[in-house]
């Protein structure tokens, strides 16, 4: 048994309005995984995500790391929101570079930067703005920059959800590339059934209101995982027990 | 399909000749009725004076409107450097400090909800005449910018000042790097008013003070030729205003084009 790199034990949050958004979260993190966190929209995966992040604050329960990254350690967490989120008032490099000039790494940047913008197929686009850049670029200009400092994890939240299928299933395939080559740690929040099989080694499907563990499933079909693995009757039946997994977190719910 | 086409291709050229051939065709319209109604009601100058004749003033008193025109320029830019350094000052210091914003916003309302022309002469009075001038383009000017400025400041993205604490951006890292960069639309739009306004302050102080005498701005000259019956100067004098008026404008838009135009929606050529 590995130990974690990240747990959040009974974590609760409740927001300033009264609204329970997580009650009795039980995660585990482990070193290297692909890990999504599976829910309809409000289940607060989000914010379980942002408290892993050190963005917010548990109302109860604890984040335990197994080293510390949140707080001494600047750029120990990659994170990757649901809109590209970048500056358009700079170049796509210039927004890549920005979490290592705020760190104070900025003048020996250049190399790194290139090095991200190449990892995510950017090379070539470094001195455009972000206006110039198709969604599923500016994505991946957003991906690059969460890779930057060289993060031991990666904060996914719902990075995919406003994309077309096509350039989902495109992104899908270079995050694994890009996860399989550096061994990250990758925390995935989807609403996507298909997309979380597809990725992870472990699927926690939660429940909402509040949002809490329902179970979790582990996906062992070997890597790399491709477009041979999404037409495959193990995916399909994989896709069947998640979803029936998650009808039954919501029905429990109702 | 072809044709189509075309008329899609030249809709764009049509637009724009429109738009500068329109207003054009209305101003010369315009000034031929002005014309025609001073020729053949025989209007008398210190009446009415027609086109031709204050043209014709415009260049004969040249000299004089020139000199006056610079003066009521300076202040105007000055007015409007103190009104755009004072507003994004004044709504940078707002932003980082809640206390200071709840203790003097109220204040910054009230120097604009009372009317310029009220507090004109009592400038007058506590000041010297240049500096009381000054004040009352200043006064007019700042509140916009300061407006604009804190509403730019406050509308940052929310993501994007997360990402910002995630890697441990410093208090000034944030304003520098992000605040002010996100609020600059904002500022652009504010300082754009704020040039009109600051001309606008520096007549309405030029005119309050008219009557004290040492003044020698287009306003004072435009109140001067009004007790002498100098029709025609006046309306040179008032054409005088209205194209400096125009050119400022022209000029701010200029430079809120010139920085935004690589990213700002507002700023950005439609591609076809």
């Amino acid at each position: 048994m590995t130990i974690a790199l990240v747990t959040l034990s009974s974590v609760g949050k409740v927001f300033a309005s009264g609204v329970r958004a997580l009650d009795n979260l039980d995660i585990e993190v482990r070193p290297g995984e692909f890990l999504s966190l599976l829910g309809p929209s409000g289940c607060g995966k989000s914010t379980a995500l942002r408290i892993i992040a050190g963005l917010a604050e548990p109302s109860s329960g604890r984040v335990e790391w197994r080293q510390p990254i949140a707080g001494s350690d600047k750029g120990g967490i990659g994170f990757v929101f649901q809109e590209p989120t970048l500056m358009p008032w700079t170049t796509v490099a210039a927004n890549v570079r920005m979490p290592l000039k705020l760190m104070g790494q900025g003048k020996s940047a250049q190399p790194r930067v290139d090095a991200a913008l190449a990892r995510v197929g950017l090379a070539s686009f470094a001195e455009s703005y972000p206006r110039e850049l198709s969604g599923g670029m500016k994505m991946r200009a957003s991906i690059a920059r969460a890779l930057v400092t060289e993060p031991r994890l990666l904060l996914m939240d719902e990075p995919f959800a406003a994309l077309d299928e096509i350039t989902r299933f495109r992104l899908n395939n270079d995050l694994l590339a890009v996860w399989e080559a550096l061994g990250k740690t990758v925390v995935f929040v989807t609403h996507s059934v298909f997309e979380s099989v597809y990725l992870s080694q472990r699927v926690v499907v939660m429940t909402s209101r509040p949002g809490r563990v329902f179970t979790e499933l582990a996906i062992e079909a070997p890597y790399p995982r491709d477009e041979s693995f999404r037409t495959s009757t193990t995916y399909a039946s994989y896709c069947r027990l998640v979803s029936q997994a998650l009808s039954r977190a919501m029905g429990e719910e109702a | 399909m072809s044709a189509n086409r075309t008329k899609e291709d030249a809709g764009p050229l049509r637009e724009r000749v429109l738009r500068i051939l329109l207003p054009v065709a209305v101003l010369a319209a315009l000034v031929l009725v002005w014309h025609a109604v001073v020729q053949v009601y025989a209007i008398p100058p210190y009446v009415l004076p027609g086109p031709l004749l204050v043209l014709s003033t415009l260049l004969s008193d040249w000299a004089v409107l020139w000199g006056s025109l610079l003066v009521t320029l300076a202040t105007t830019l000055e007015g409007f450097l103190l009104a755009a350094f004072g507003g994004i000052a004044l709504a940078v210091l707002f932003n980082q400090s809640r206390l200071i914003e709840y203790s003097l916003y109220p204040y910054a309302v009230i120097l604009q909800v009372t009317p310029i022309v009220a507090i004109a002469p009592l400038l007058l009075i506590y000041l010297p005449q240049q500096a009381a001038v000054l004040a009352c383009a200043w006064i007019v000017a700042f509140f916009p910018v300061l407006a604009n400025s804190t509403l730019g400041l406050n509308s940052v993205d929310r993501n994007l000042t997360d990402l910002f604490r995630l890697y441990g951006a410093t208090r000034r890292q944030v304003l520098t790097e992000l605040k002010l960069p996100s609020a600059l639309p904002y500022m652009l739009a504010g300082l754009k008013i704020a040039g009109g306004l600051s001309l606008i302050g520096a007549v309405v102080a030029e005119i309050a003070a008219g009557s004290a005498g040492a003044g020698s701005g287009l306003a004072y000259r435009i109140v001067e030729s009004g007790y002498r019956l100098n029709i025609p100067r006046m309306f040179a004098a008032l054409l005088l205003l209205s194209v400096s008026g125009i050119a400022i404008f022209f000029a701010l838009s200029l430079v809120s084009h010139l920085l935004l135009r690589h990213w700002h929606e507002s700023a950005v050529a439609s591609e076809v």
